[in-house]
This record gives C-alpha cells, structure tokens and sequence, in this order.
C-alpha cells in the first residue's frame, strides 16, 4: 500500500504491546473461565475437555484479530477525522496488501481446523463401548433402556417444578431446587466406562444434551443416532431437551447420575430385583422401572367385561383378576402418574386447553363406557400419543380411575385385567 | 420513456425506455390469488366457510386478470411499443424465470436423489445407520422402488419405463422439433407453415397429456401405485405432477400463441412472445428428459 | 416515509407528456409502475412489519424476563418466536432490501426505471396480502405457527389450522420475492447507462445483483420445501416420514440449502450499503474495488455449499460433517477481505460522522463480532455445545440486527435527502445511533453468555441461574425498541412536515460518488428518462 505513513509503525509496535498485556490476562482469565456460569463449563469428559479447549482457542483467535483490525480501524476513526487530516489519501487498490490479507485469514483456518477435525473424529468413534443406553424421547419425556439389561425406565419432570411452571402458578421457581434441571428418574450411569448412546424418537425431533458430557445430537424419528461418554468424575450433570419438539420443550430435562462402578452395579441388579416380581403396586412411584419388553403378561381374556355397563365394569373384572386393587389405591396412584404423564395436556384441573386439548371434566369419554376411555389412552387419538407402550395395566387402571373419580366426574373404577383385555386388540 | 400512450413510437434518443401505464391487475390479481389460497386453506382445514365459492371466484378472477394481463401485453406489443431493449429484457427474464423453476424441480429431484441413495439404504442398515436397521427395522431390506420400512401404502408395482413413458419421450422430444420448425417458419414469413406446425406441437403435448393420465389411472387402479406408496409414490408423483401441470400450462401457452399466430400477430423479426412459449416448452421438455432417466429407467 | 411524498407535487420536473400522469389518493399507490413510488412502499411496508416483528420480541424478552411462566402459555410463546422470526426476515428485511434497491438500482445505473414496472407492482402487493394470511393465524383456533421459523417436521406437521395458511403465505412471498429479483437482475445486466461497464458500477447494485441471483436459486426450493410438507400432511405423502423411506432430515437439507444461502440474501445488500457510504464519509474511493466484487462473488458460491453447518448435530456421516465444516470456515476469508477493504477505506481518509457513517462503522465492527461466533459455531465439535443454544441467537442477531438492519437504517439516513429533498434532523440522528449501539450490545452481548452457560433456545422458561443475563438483555431489548421512534420520528418529518426544513443539495455529501448525485433532491419522478452520460467522475475506483 503507498503512502502508509510513519505512523504505521506506531500502530504495529503499540498492538504488539497490547498483545503482550492481552498475554498475561489471557493466562490469568484463563484459571477462572473454567465453569464459570459465563462460560461454557469444561465438563467432566476427555472429549468435553477438548471440546472447552477448541471453544477458548478459537474464542482468543477471534478476539485477537478483532483486536488487531478494529485496533486499526478505531486508531484511524480517531486520527484519520477531518480536522485531524484534512487531505484524504487517493489509494484505493494494493494487490500485494489485498493477497496477503486473503492467504493470512486462510493459514489461521487451517491452524483451527486441524484440531476441530481431530476432535470430530474422536467423537465419531463409538466402538468397543462397555455398555449401551437407548434413549427415545416422547413429547415431553424420555425413555431409558439398559440394553440387554432389560432395565427401562421413563424420565420427565421433577414434579415440584412442573407445578411452578405452570402459567401463574404463583410458586416461586428460585424455591425449587435444580428447577426445571431435575427430573423424577435419573440416568444412571458408572464412571470410568465408555458408555454408547442409540437415540432416537417415538414422536417428533428432540435433542438429547448434557453440557458436562459434551454430548448432543438430535433424536430423529425413525432413526438412530450414535454418541458416546466416558466421565471420569462421579456427579450429577444435568441439561435439557435442545430441540423444539413442541408446547413443553423447555421442560424436559435431562439427569445424568455418575456413580462408581460397583454403586452402579448394585444399583442395576435392585432395578433388576424390583422387576422380576411386578407388584402392580411398583407402579406407585410414578414411571419406575418396568421390564423392558415384558410387557405385562395378558390376562386370560374370559374375564373380559367388554358388555360390562361403566358403572359396575369393575365387578366383574374384579372376580377374574388377580390384582384387584382398591378404590383409593387406584385413585392416589393415578393422581400420580396423571399428574406426570397427563396433565401436560389436559392440566391438573382436567380443563385442559381449548381448543387443542379437551377437558376430562363432564368429557363424554371419562363418562362412558370403559373400554372407550381405556383404548383412549392406550391407543391416542390424533394428537394424544398413545400411552400403551409407557404405562403398565396397572397404570392406566390408576390413572382412568383417577379421571373417572375427580373434578365432579363419577364414572366408576377400571381395574388393571380390564386394561389387559383390551391391550393389543 | 414515458411512453404512457401505448401507441407512441419508439426508438427515439428520449424514449429508450418504455415504462407502462399504471395498472390496477396485479392488484385484483393478488387479491383473487389470496382468495383462492384461503379458501384452499379452509378445504384443507376444514373450516366453516364460504370454500367453494371462494375457490371458484378467486380462480375465475385470477383467469380473467391474467387473460387481461396478457392482453394489454399483446396489444402493446402490437403496437410497437416495445422497442429492442425491452425485447431484451423480456429475454433476460423469461432466462431468470425459467431458472427459477429448474430449482423448483431441483426440490423434488434433491428429495428423489436423497431418498433412493440415502434414506432408504440407510433404513436398511446401510453406513453408519446399521443400528436404525437393527434395532427400529429388523425386518426391512433396501430396495429401489420402495415404500420404506412400514409399507405405507401397501403393496405396489413400480413404474415400467418402456410402455408408456417411452413413447412420451418420443412425443416430447419430437414436439420440440416441431415448435423449433414452426420458430423457423415463422422467420421465413411462411405462416401457414408456421400455424401448422404450431397445432402438431400443440397435439403431441395433449397425446402426452392424455397418455399421462393414463398411467396415473393404471398405477392407481391396477399398480396400487398411490400417492400413499412411500417415497417412492411421493417422489414419483409429485415429480411427474408438477411436470405434467407445467406441461397443462405450456400447452395452454402454445395455443394462445398460436391464435395469436392466426390473427396476424408476431413479425418474422420480432415475435418474442413466441419464443418464450418455446423456450418454456424446451424446458419442460428437458425436464422429463431428467424424469425419464431418473425416475422410470435408472 | 420519507420518500412516500417526495413527489406529491409530482408535477416538478417533467415537462412534457403526461397526459395522465399517476391517478390520485390511494389508488395511485395501488396501480403504480414508478420504482420511486414501489420503493416507497416497500419501505412503508417494511418498517410496519419491523414494528410488528419488534413487539413480538419483546413479548418474547418480556416472558423471558424471569424465571416460572408470567404471561403466555408456553404455546404462545412458541407462536411468538415462529412469527417474530418470519416476520422480521420475510416481512422486515427483505422487502427493505427491496425498497431500497428499488429506489437505487435504477438510480445509481442510470436507468429510468426498473426493467418490468408491472410486475414490480404485483411482486410488492403480494407482500400485504401474504402477511395478513400469515398474521391472521394468531386468530384462527390454535393460534399460529409454533414449529419455529425453521418449520421442522414432524413438529410443524401438527400445526393446526394455520398450517395451510403457512405454507401458502411462504409461497406467495417466494413468488414476491423471484419477481422482485428477476427485476432487478434484468435491470442491471439490461438497462444500465451506455458507458456503465459492470466493472464501473456501484457496489449496492453489485450486491443486489449477487442477492438477486441467490433469491431466484432459492426461494423456488423453500416453496417446493413447503410443498412436501403440505403434500405430507394431507395428501399422504411420506418425504419426512421414516415408515414411508422419507428423513425428517431431508426436510432440514432441503431447508438449509435454501435458508443458509438466505441469509446471505439478508446481509450482501447491506454489504453494498456499507461500501457505498464509507467511502463517502472518508472522502476516499472505496479501498479494493474488485475484490470486493469477487468477495461477494465468491460468498455466493460458497453459500450454497455450507448449509449442513445447521445440522451438525442431526446425525450426519463423518465425511460431510467435515467437508460442511471446513467449507463453512472458508467464507470467514472473503468476508474477512470485506472488512480489510473497509478499514483500508477508512485509512488516511478525512472522515466525518454524519449519522450514515456512525451505522456504517459500527457495522463493521459489530457485523464481526457476529462473523467471529458464527466462526466459533463453524467448528463442529464445538458446535455441539453452542448448537441450540442463546450463543447461536447471540450470533445471528449480531449479524441480523446491526448487522441488516443497521445497513437498512444507515441507507435511509444516506439516501433519504435525495428521496425528500430535506436534510434529516442530524442531532437527532446522532441520539438514535449512540441509543441504538448501546442497547442492542446490551440486548445480545449477555446472551452469548447465558449461551455458552447451558441456556437453550425457544424455551420460554429456564433454569434460574441463568436470570441475571436475561434480565440485562430485556431491558436492553425494550431501550431498543423505544429507540427506534426517534428514527421514526426523523424521518416522518422529512416525509410529512417538511415545510421550512432545510433543503437538501443535489449532492448532499460532499465525498460522495454516483449519478444518483447528478440528479437534483429530491429525484425527479422520472429520472434519467434520458439516459446520463457515464464519467468516470462519478466511480472513482475504476481508473
Ligand atoms: C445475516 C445473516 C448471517 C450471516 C452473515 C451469518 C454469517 C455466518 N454464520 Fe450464521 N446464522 C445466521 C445468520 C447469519 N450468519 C442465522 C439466522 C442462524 C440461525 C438460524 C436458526 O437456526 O434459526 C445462523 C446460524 C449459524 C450456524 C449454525 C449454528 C447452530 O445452529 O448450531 C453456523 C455454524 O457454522 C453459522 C456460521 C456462520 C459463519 C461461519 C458466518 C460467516 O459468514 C461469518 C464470516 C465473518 C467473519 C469471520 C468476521 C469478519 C472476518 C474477518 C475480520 C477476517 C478474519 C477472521 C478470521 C480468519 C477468523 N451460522
Ligand atoms: C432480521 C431478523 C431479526 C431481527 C431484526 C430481530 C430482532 C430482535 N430479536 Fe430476533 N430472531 C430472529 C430474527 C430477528 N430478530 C430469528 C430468525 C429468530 C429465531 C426464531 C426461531 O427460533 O425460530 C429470532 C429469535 C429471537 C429470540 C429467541 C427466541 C427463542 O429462542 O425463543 C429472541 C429473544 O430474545 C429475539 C429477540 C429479538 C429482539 C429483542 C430484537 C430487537 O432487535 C427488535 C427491535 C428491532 C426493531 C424494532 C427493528 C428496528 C428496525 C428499524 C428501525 C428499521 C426501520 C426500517 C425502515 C425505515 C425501512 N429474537
Ligand atoms: C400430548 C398431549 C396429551 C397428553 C400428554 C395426553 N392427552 Fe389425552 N388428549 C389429547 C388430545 C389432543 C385429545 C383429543 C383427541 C381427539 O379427540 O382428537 C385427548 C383426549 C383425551 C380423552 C378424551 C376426552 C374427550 O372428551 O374427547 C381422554 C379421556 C384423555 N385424553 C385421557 C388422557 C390421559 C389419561 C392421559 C395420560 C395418561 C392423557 N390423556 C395424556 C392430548 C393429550
Ligand atoms: Cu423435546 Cu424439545
Ligand atoms: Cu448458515
């Protein structure tokens, strides 16, 4: 470039300097950027680790070249003013200065893009993975599968933030714990072990993220994804659904446990334990644990009350069924599971949200017949995904109950057998 | 410019551009597009209105303007309004607006390349989705045709390419031929031959025409070949739909041309109108060249 | 604005025919072919859609205000951010862009008008007509779109009876927006001024016609997007659905490859503004004239090559994820000879500070900013952490707003003396800018923050510790909003209640370049209706 005056100079050796006392920050700063609640947090993974380093090179990259060009630009806005100097230059072209400025920004790209494309590789790679995690999110919930542990569980929304969440609610969130970072089951996972996620989804897209693990990727409908995490530290990470999947994305949370291994494996065999001998009653805390793949065993179908009139459906399924449940059982439980499972929809006070959601209060549906209400909930309708596949018979048993039995409704119980009759027709 | 009277002449140094009197059709033109779109909407939806005559009005409507539209065009080119550097720029923009429909057919070709090399294999286990096949689709086998893992739409027969589809090739490709001979027909001022030319064109356009919907009727009556069969329904479709209703559409063109042609429009120098229907009729015409390839022979 | 009754004395200045110049009252503006009176509206047009697409975010900002849910149900909220999105791109920047190149494309070529004024006129009156279908969703049972701007299936596929709406009203702006960029195409390359060599012409008509290009290659792919959607929904089509062999991926490949290359389309335009006004201020020919050509050039290429760089996280092979990541780092190097162009520009130059250039200089210093985080989200693996995050809507708001709308404004406070022919309010000028510069880095900076901290995007809720960043960034959203009226205000006056204003001079900036600065202020209804004479005066850059 001709006529670069003298003062070029000044400003070269006055970036230098500044670059230098940038230096000493920057290695200052760098300690307390660390999980700070500003910064991305440096997780708990090796991946995560080079994932923070990536992020913190290529965050001073930028910062160093924004300062040098706008160091440039600001120092001629402030000289180059007309009462300073009054006679513009005439220049307008420099082919050496415009191919040099072309190839430096490209050499720094390259200098970036090594490592990225190192980092990639490494996070591609979910082989020899020591155990596997399917996970399938639901609008709004996910599911967790132990494969060939034949351990599966459903996690939503710890239920203390789910009512302060609600519009008006008039509860204080900075009064929950961990709110809307907090779920009723968490994943379990052992440390020190190179877990494989399979992600997918049962309804729309959803994304499956936990910051300390560096891990995200979307749950696509119909496919599967593949990531994986080895954590070091023993802890409890925690991150959220990343994909709009609709009215309640933003309260899907997602718990990660870390526990030693041995934590792990007892922890496996008592899920494993609870499983093999289903009480119904199991299912009273609300989502736990459910052999996966043993669906609950159908009931001989001669107890099958499908004439029944609702209001005595449960005589006669009561005489054939082996776990017949009392009317207050049914009705706490259900008010359980209605409360995780349903009332995202159809609301606590079972008004639901017209004009989407019907209500359940004086619904023709909750006032029929039971095989209606029950094929309902198993089956959906339209926008009601079907909740056969998640809920055991005792859990649709409950929460039919529940709805049945609350908000004036009175429209009898529905016992578990009744459920079981109608699954799979 | 300025030349607000149709009539003006043009050519002279003050008048190198024509700008056109103010006009109220793009207006109601817009309005009857909204209604019939509405009214489309509330079809779909399901909604309590007025749909049907809202459709029909707006479609009317939509009719009338752009016949009135074209009209006011024709006339003015008549009129020798237009001089060489808006024949230009009717040039430049028939060549930008059929680009832009090369991408709109870019859509459905992309989603045709993407699921026949792509998704379906992926579903079948191809790549790096082994575990999609394994553990969501144990059963299914990648194929081309296909209707994916779930059998949408149930069994079908795949589209044959030496039937029918081959002797609309021919139809097509010789129709491009014949529009060329008319083109140059009508630069040797032998408009007879031109006109004549001109309907053979415009009967092998309707022979496709018809012979498409024959094989739409055979695939869904015979084939179970739907709109439902899968992706490959979808993209067969859906690309051969747009092609044909832009085949309606080029016919359509090539007709008003050629009345136009009857009635002593167009001039052995200047006749743009003209060109534009066939270079849209080219188009069109390559179009299926790629259907034909990627959707009935590969 | 301004511009919309420049000419309400219209009889100025064109001496001969006439015999029935534009009709009167409304109907002039409805039937008119005059690119002065199209740009007009567009502007009108876009600023009312700024206003809409501004409320909606600080609905947004204001349920975001505090933890636990205050205002909207988390429906709504979705509907809110869908629609501030659409609007603000479709409704705000681009018929802005629009009516700009309207006014000036012709203007700075020396033609007298655009190429086809007709279907100028349809392509502008599309745009009411789409929006009240799109705005008049809100009122429909289930409200309006909530499936995000980027109308992902399956979740846009349970919108409810808005849907159809949605889809139509994006084809109706798509044909607006094809029509509008054919014109502008066809009038570069067919009406330019004898002696006018691509090569001698401004850089805002370089932009447009690199826009103008991307729009036609583009916008025919979102409406057939849109269209498998519609055909999914209804007619049975599986495209997006896995049972069927479709990818609900395949929609976003297809989204991108359009949306990428648009936003692109939202800033090239202001990269000409920019270009033009800084070396106007520095009274200095444009540092690196063909490079700057070959920049943009080459931007647009490399748009249409980047657009997985949305989708890292969806599950791509290995391979495209890399070759996606290092194509979208190559843009930062032209880009990058944008800015070096500018700062060369500036360099030795005799500058001053009128409202214009304070836009244009903090464009390119916070235009940047913006390109520095959209460089950190080139990154794929780090990518996972920010994807979906605020640092990704830190990002892009960095780019959009005093990135495209900082250039549309500039471009008003630059062209508005010659649509009027009154010079605007500069200590007025002055007030908006320092107001606006403030607040919008109050508005986006803390949400890099809450970002990179863990805070997702299109949630109406959140973990409380991320409160604190939101509450700065809220009150910074509103500051901002109530600012703009002080613009409003500026300009209104120069378009409506001019009398004793001070008039402005043919070529109100001393250091500028150009024929629009050959032509008396305000612009003749008709100008150039002989074409000018092309010196190589007015584009010092080409010898
Ligand atoms: C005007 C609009 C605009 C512009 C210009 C850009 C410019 C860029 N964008 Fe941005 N982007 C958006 C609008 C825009 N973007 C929007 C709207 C979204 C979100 C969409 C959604 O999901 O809703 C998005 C999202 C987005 C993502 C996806 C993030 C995610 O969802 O996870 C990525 C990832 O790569 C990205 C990258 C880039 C890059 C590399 C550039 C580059 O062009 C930037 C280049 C500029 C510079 C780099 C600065 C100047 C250069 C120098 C001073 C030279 C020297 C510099 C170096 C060598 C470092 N953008
Ligand atoms: C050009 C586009 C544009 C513009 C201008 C803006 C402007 C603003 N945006 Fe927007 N925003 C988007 C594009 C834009 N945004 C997109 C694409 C998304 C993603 C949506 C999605 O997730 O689907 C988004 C999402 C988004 C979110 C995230 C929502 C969520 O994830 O749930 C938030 C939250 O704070 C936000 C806030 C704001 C605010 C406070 C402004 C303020 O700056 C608004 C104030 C601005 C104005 C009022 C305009 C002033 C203009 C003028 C004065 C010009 C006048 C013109 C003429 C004279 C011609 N926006
Ligand atoms: C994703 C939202 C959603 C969830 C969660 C949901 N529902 Fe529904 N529900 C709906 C919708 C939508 C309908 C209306 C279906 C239709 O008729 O189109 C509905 C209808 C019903 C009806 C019939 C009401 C009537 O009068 O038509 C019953 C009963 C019902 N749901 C029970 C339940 C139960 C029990 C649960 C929990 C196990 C549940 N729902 C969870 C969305 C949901
Ligand atoms: Cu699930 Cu968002
Ligand atoms: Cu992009």
């Amino acid at each position: 470039m001709p006529n670069l005056s003298p003062r070029v100079n000044l400003v070269l050796r006055s970036i230098v300097a500044a670059l230098l006392g940038l230096g000493t920050f920057v290695a200052r700063a760098a300690d307390t950027m660390e999980n700070a609640y500003w910064n991305m947090p440096k997780g708990v993974t090796e991946i995560s680790h080079r994932v923070w380093w990536l992020h913190m090179y290529a965050f001073w990259i930028c910062v160093v070249i924004g300062v040098l060009v706008f160091g440039v630009m600001f120092y001629s806005l402030f000289a180059h003013r007309r009462s300073k100097h009054p006679v513009p230059a005439t220049f307008h072209e420099s082919t050496t200065v415009e191919i040099a400025w072309t190839i430096a920004p490209f050499i720094i790209l390259i200098a970036m893009a090594v490592p990225a494309a190192g980092t990639l590789i490494k996070m591609y790679d979910t082989r020899n993975a020591d155990l596997t995690i399917k996970i399938t999110g639901y609008q709004w919930k996910w599911q967790y599968e132990y494969v060939d542990q034949g351990v599966s569980f459903f996690s939503t929304l710890e239920s203390k933030a789910n009512a302060a969440r609600q519009l008006h609610s008039g509860i204080d969130p900075k009064t929950v714990p961990n709110y809307l970072h907090d779920a009723d089951n968490y994943l379990i996972l052992p440390v020190g072990k190179k877990v494989r996620f399979l992600l997918t989804s049962d309804d729309v897209i959803h994304g499956w993220w936990v910051p300390d693990l560096a891990v995200k990727k979307d749950a696509i409908p119909g496919y599967i994804n593949e990531m994986w995490a080895k954590i070091d530290e023993p802890g409890t990470y925690r991150g959220q659904c990343t994909v709009l999947c609709g009215r309640d994305h933003g309260f899907m949370p997602i718990v990660v446990k870390a526990v030693s291994e041995p934590e792990y494996e007892q922890w496996l065999a008592q899920q494993k334990g609870a499983n093999a001998a289903p009480a119904p009653a199991a299912a009273a805390t609300p989502a736990a644990t459910e052999v996966a793949g043993a669906e609950p065993a159908p009931i001989p179908a001669a107890s099958a009350p499908a004439a029944a009139p609702a209001a005595d459906a449960a005589k006669p399924a009561a005489a054939a069924a082996p776990a017949k449940l009392g009317h207050d059982e049914l009705v706490k439980n259900g008010e359980k599971i209605y409360a995780s499972t349903c009332a995202a929809c159809h609301q606590a006070t079972g008004q639901g949200m017209k004009p989407a959601f019907p209500a359940l209060v004086g619904s023709a549906v909750v006032a029929g017949p039971v095989d209606g209400h029950i094929t309902q909930i198993l089956k959906g309708k339209n926008a009601m995904p079907p909740f056969g596949p998640q809920l055991s018979d005792a859990d649709v048993a409950a929460v039919a109950t529940y709805e049945r039995n609350s908000w004036g409704n009175h429209s009898g119980d529905v016992q578990p057998a009744q459920v079981a009759a109608l699954r799979g027709k | 410019m300025a030349t607000h009277a149709p009539a003006a002449p043009v050519e002279t140094g003050s008048s190198r551009y024509f700008v056109p009197n103010p006009s109220v059709w793009p207006f109601i033109l817009t309005a009857a597009l909204a209604l019939v779109v509405y009214g489309v909407a509330g079809y779909l939806e399901d909604r309590a209105l007025p749909i049907k005559p809202m459709i029909i009005a707006g479609a009317v409507l939509a009719f009338y303007i752009i016949f009135r539209w074209c009209r006011d065009v024709a006339m003015e080119s008549e009129h020798g309004s237009y001089n060489l550097q808006v024949d230009r720029t009717f040039r430049w923009g028939m060549s930008w607006f059929i680009f832009s429909e090369v991408m709109f057919f870019g859509a459905f070709f992309g989603a045709l390349f993407y699921t026949r090399m792509l998704s379906v294999p992926w579903l079948g286990g191809d790549g790096s989705k082994l575990l999609t096949n394994l553990v969501l689709w144990p059963h299914f086998e990648a194929g081309w045709p296909s209707n994916g893992p779930g059998h949408v739409g149930g069994e079908f027969e795949g589209m044959e390419a030496w039937g029918l589809p081959a002797i609309n090739t021919l139809l097509l490709i010789t129709s491009s031929f014949t529009v060329t001979w008319a083109h140059h027909a009508l630069k040797e001022n032998k408009r007879l031959k031109c006109i004549l030319f001109m309907w053979v064109t415009i009967a092998l356009g309707a022979t496709f025409l018809f012979c498409q919907a024959k094989e739409y009727m055979h695939a869904y009556d015979v084939q179970n070949l739907t709109l439902h069969s899968g992706v490959y329904g979808s993209t067969f479709f859906m690309l051969t739909g747009f092609h044909g209703m832009h085949v309606t559409l080029g016919t359509l063109m090539l007709i008003i041309i050629t009345l136009r042609l009857m009635s002593g429009h167009f001039k052995p120098d200047r006749h743009f109108g003209f060109e534009g229907v066939a270079w849209y009729w080219h188009f069109v015409d390559v179009v299926w060249i790629g259907l034909f390839t990627f959707v009935y022979v590969l | 604005m301004a511009e919309a009754h420049a000419h309400d004395d219209h009889g100025h200045d064109h001496s001969h025919d006439h015999a029935h110049g534009p009709d009167k009252g409304i109907m002039r503006w409805i039937k008119t072919t005059n690119h002065k009176d199209l740009g007009t509206l567009y502007l009108w047009f876009s600023a009312t859609m700024f206003i809409i697409g501004g409320l909606m975010s600080l609905a947004i900002r204001a349920e975001l205000w505090q933890p636990g849910m205050q205002y909207f149900d988390p429906e709504l909220f979705n509907q809110f951010t869908t629609m501030h999105a659409l609007v603000m791109i479709f409704g705000g920047v681009m018929p802005g862009f629009v009516g700009l190149a309207n006014w000036m494309v012709p203007m700075t070529i020396g033609a007298s008008d655009l190429a086809l004024p007709r279907v100028n006129n349809w392509g502008f009156w599309i745009l009411p007509f789409a929006f009240t279908l799109l705005l008049s969703t809100f009122f429909l049972p289930g409200g309006a779109p909530a499936g995000g701007w980027t109308i992902y299936p399956p979740l846009v596929l349970q919108t409810g009876n808005s849907f159809p709406l949605l889809v139509f009203a994006i084809h109706l702006m798509g044909i607006s927006s094809i029509t509008g960029a054919i014109n502008v195409v066809v009038t570069i390359l067919n009406m330019r001024a004898p002696g006018m060599t691509l090569l001698k012409m401004p850089l805002f008509a370089w932009s447009w016609l690199i826009t103008a290009y991307l729009l036609i290659a583009v916008m025919p792919v979102l409406a057939g997007a849109v269209t498998m959607l519609l055909t999914d929904k209804y007619f049975g089509t599986s495209f997006f659905n896995a049972a069927g062999g479709g990818d609900p991926v395949m929609f976003e490949h297809i989204f991108w490859f359009f949306g990428h290359p648009e936003v692109y389309i939202l800033i090239l335009p202001s990269f000409g503004i920019i270009s033009t006004i800084i070396p106007t201020f520095a009274r200095k020919p444009l540092f690196g004239y063909a490079s700057m050509v070959y920049a943009m050039g080459s931007i647009a290429f490399l748009s249409f090559i980047v657009w997985a760089h949305h989708m890292f996280t969806v599950g791509i092979p290995l391979a495209g994820e890399l070759f996606f990541m290092f194509s979208t780092m190559l843009i930062a190097v032209p880009t990058g000879v944008k800015v070096f162009n500018w700062v060369a520009t500036m360099w030795q130059g005799s500058m001053t500070y009128e409202t214009p250039m304070l836009f244009a200089v903090a464009f390119v210093f916070l235009f940047s900013i913006g390109g520095f985080s959209g460089l950190m989200l080139a990154l794929a693996p780090v990518d996972f952490q920010y994807h979906n995050t605020y640092f990704v809507v830190a990002h892009f708001h960095y780019v959009l707003v005093p990135g495209a709308v900082f250039g549309i404004i500039a471009a008003v406070y630059y062209w508005i003396p010659k649509w009027t022919g009154v010079m605007y309010n500069e200590t007025l000028g002055k007030v908006h800018f320092w107001w606006s510069v403030i607040w919008i880095n109050v508005t986006f900076f803390p949400q890099h923050f809450v970002g990179l901290a863990g805070m997702p995007r299109r949630i109406p809720d959140y973990a409380v510790q991320f409160t604190d960043f939101n509450q700065i960034s809220t009150i910074g959203a509103f500051l901002f909003f109530i600012g703009q009226f002080v613009f409003f205000y500026n300009i209104l006056r120069c378009a409506l209640w001019r009398t004793g204003m001070k008039p402005a001079t043919a070529r109100v900036w001393e250091g500028a370049y150009g024929l629009e600065w050959t032509v008396p202020s305000p612009a003749p209804y008709h100008t150039f209706e002989d074409p000018p004479h092309v010196t190589d005066a007015e584009s010092p850059w080409a010898h």
